[in-house]
């Protein structure tokens, strides 16, 4: 290696460096399809313009993300009932706060209370999946489908069926501002920067790592393998149910049937595109930090293009097909295959392929 | 030899739950809202009838089940076909049979598409079809983000053709009203039959049993694993394609909110049907059982008539939830034998 200088290859192997690169290319598209992208001002003495924009909207991503990562990590498989986690959480806790009424201008119970309460119920959505990927030992996406479609339903029935309000400032903060700063992307930092020391400081991002590999292996070397994978799901229930009160707070209102919708699919999309293999191991929180300002940085470029929002999936799905398809070990075989070619092509056209 | 017996057995006491299931239920029903006309046996062909579509994609769900796969984007799919179907009759003209050749069209591209890209690049079938998922329903809002309803002469005719049965009930006058179906029950059960007879006595048929069984095996044996894998996801895909144009000849519109969560009605019916979600085990007979048992909750739920419509998820969640645990449970006492 060089010992001094700038080292290409080292640096094109570095983790970080497609998902770096995939969230560049996105900034220059989003520069060049809207004008003045890169504009930031104080309007009205709070932050203002694009940049801050896509961070805001990309605060409960990056918080989904993190659970996500953990969960692909463990299990190999990803949790689809995160969206619709997120709406039972909304539901609960603006629900107590309304004290049963559809809208309300005053708190009926303790705002702290409420949103505990509220990650404390998607934490339990968390452990329902979490009990039957690790300890029934059912595919991760086919157990999480169920609350994927009963979720929705469940909140529903918790707001009874309408969209609850509560119009109070201080429920109102979590989605809106601290002083210049939006409050979503203090919240994210705190969620990411915690989950980073907790899985650096500690074994357990180590464990996780080492039970997404090999779980028969952990567990015979001492790991409670299927506790760990449990864990990891509560903590993404806990972590959707954060998202969901963010996404709430914004609207001030309880939506059961639009908070958190096609969620899911970004938080998976975030986690492919921060370099994580979905099919579990070694994973980079950070990676899927960036994967998530990634798609909001894509779903900004397109609103501004005047794609609407139920439009967007189709462009989503392509990218993730696009994601898998270079990730999947066929495609990394043939790429391999056609690189030893180049290193010895005498060899390759007297041997022909195969 | 007396494992494979404890094995078939196994699935039979699966399937044996599911049909005492719905007969328990259907009774009950019968039994508590026999005022409300749910004794009738028109009621019983009704779950036919709104279930017509649905049954055909639970058979292509229930083949690619079988094969270790999974299909969740038969919802988007669905949408899509009725959506292309309406907006090509309505807003370009075109004749009821072209749309019936554009649905089936849709359905084969999603089987090939998808078909590839899982057996023949690796990718797990879950993301596969969950990308699937989300195109479908955004390209439902690409063409067209308003309500298209049908009004084309020929669709409606086949949509409105009562074909009527010699059982019936009678009306408090003494008048004998006799039970009718439509044609897409016809259809439909016609395609189920062809199913069974397929995944029975063909060797195609056979080979999706041994793939879903053990992969590995079969490819020792001689098959064609990955080849087997595309022609059960391309099958799927004419069936949902086939099961849209069914389920928009009871809705008779495209809309994007259409057919949201028909992939978890479809993957229930096969699973409350006996079909292992670990592959290689499963009958499209036992599918059949599956989509009665939803119908009936759903009906069981709207002549209730207080109850809301997102009743009807949740107790199918739950009753998802009890056979897969029943079904991990039961895969954990083989193992311990």
């Amino acid at each position: 290696m060089n010992k001094n200088g700038f080292d290409m290859k080292k640096l094109t192997s570095m983790r970080l460096f497609l998902p770096i690169v995939c969230l560049v290319a996105m900034l220059i598209v989003a520069a060049i399809t809207i004008p003045g992208f890169f504009k930031i001002s104080i309007t009205n003495g709070v932050l203002y313009g694009y940049p801050i924009d896509v961070v805001n909207r990309a605060s409960e991503l990056a918080i989904l993300a993190v659970g996500m990562t953990l969960v692909t990590a463990a299990s190999g498989g990803q949790d689809i009932s995160v969206g619709a986690v997120m709406a039972v959480a909304g539901a609960v806790c603006c629900q107590i706060l309304s004290g049963g009424e559809v809208s309300v201008t005053k708190l009926a119970a303790p705002l702290l209370l409420a949103m505990l309460v509220g990650i404390l119920v998607a934490g339990v959505c968390g452990l329902f999946n979490g009990l039957l990927v690790s300890y029934l030992d059912i595919q991760p996406m086919v157990a999480t489908l169920i609350l994927f479609t009963a979720g929705r339903g469940i909140a529903q029935l918790v707001t009874k069926g309408q969209i609850t309000y509560v119009r109070v400032d201080s429920y109102m903060v979590a989605g809106g501002y601290v002083g210049a700063i939006p409050t979503p992307i203090i919240i994210a930092a705190i969620v990411v920067i915690v989950a980073y020391l907790v899985l650096k400081k500690t074994a357990l991002g180590l464990y996780i790592e080492s039970v997404g590999i090999n779980g028969d292996a952990s567990r015979l070397v001492g790991l409670n393998s299927r506790r760990i994978k449990l864990l990891t799901y509560v903590l993404c229930g806990l972590l959707a149910g954060v998202a969901g009160i963010v996404a709430s707070s914004r609207i001030y209102s309880a939506d059961a049937n639009n908070l958190g919708l096609n969620l899911e699919m970004d938080a998976i999309l975030a986690v492919a595109l921060g370099g994580n293999i979905l099919s579990g191991g070694k994973f980079s929180l950070m990676g899927s930090v960036i994967g998530a300002a990634t798609i909001q940085t894509l779903s900004t470029a397109l609103y501004a293009m005047g794609v609407s929002g139920d439009q967007l999936p189709v462009y989503k799905a392509i990218v993730v097909i696009i994601i898998v398809v270079l990730q999947s070990p066929v495609f990394k075989k043939y790429t391999a295959g056609l690189k030893a070619k180049r290193a010895v092509p005498k060899a390759a056209a007297e041997g022909g392929n195969q | 030899m007396g494992k494979n017996k404890r094995k078939i057995s196994g699935t039979g006491f699966l399937l044996l739950i599911t049909v005492v299931l719905f007969a328990v239920m259907y009774a009950a029903g019968m039994a508590v809202f026999a005022d409300k006309g749910f004794a009738k046996p028109q009621m019983f062909f009704n779950l036919f009838i709104t279930n017509a579509g649905l049954l055909v994609i639970s058979m292509g769900l229930t083949i690619v089940m079988i094969s270790g796969g999974i299909d969740i984007s038969v919802g988007s799919v669905t949408a899509l076909v009725c959506m292309a179907a309406a907006y090509s009759m309505e807003n370009m003209g075109t004749s009821a049979y072209m749309a019936v050749a554009i649905a089936l069209g849709i359905g084969i591209a999603y089987g090939l598409v998808q078909g590839i890209l899982v057996a023949y690049l690796d990718i797990q079938p879950f993301i596969v079809t969950l990308a699937g998922l989300f195109f479908g329903r955004g390209m439902t809002a690409v063409i067209s983000k308003e309500m298209i309803s049908i009004k084309n002469e020929t669709f409606l005719a086949w949509a409105n053709y009562k074909i009527y049965l010699p059982i019936g009930s009678y009306s408090r006058r003494g008048k004998f009203l006799p039970a009718y179906i439509y044609p897409t029950v016809v259809i439909a059960l016609l395609i189920v039959l062809i199913i069974i007879l397929v995944m029975k006595f063909t060797k195609f048929g056979r080979s999706v049993y041994a793939v879903g069984g053990n992969a590995q095996s079969a490819m020792m044996m001689g098959l064609d694993v990955r080849k087997t894998k595309l022609k059960a996801y391309i099958l799927d895909g004419v069936l949902a394609g086939c099961g849209g144009f069914l389920f928009c000849l009871n809705s008779c519109a495209g809309f994007v909110e259409q057919a949201k969560g028909l992939e978890m009605d479809a993957i229930s019916s096969a699973v409350i049907g006996g079909t292992l979600l670990s592959g290689g085990v499963g009958t499209p007979f036992g599918t059949i059982f599956g989509v009665l048992i939803k119908g009936t909750i759903s009906s069981l739920i709207t002549t209730q008539g207080t109850l809301s419509s997102w009743w009807v998820r949740i107790v199918l969640s739950a009753l998802l939830c009890f056979f897969i645990v029943l079904q991990s449970v039961l895969g954990n006492l083989k193992k311990k034998k």
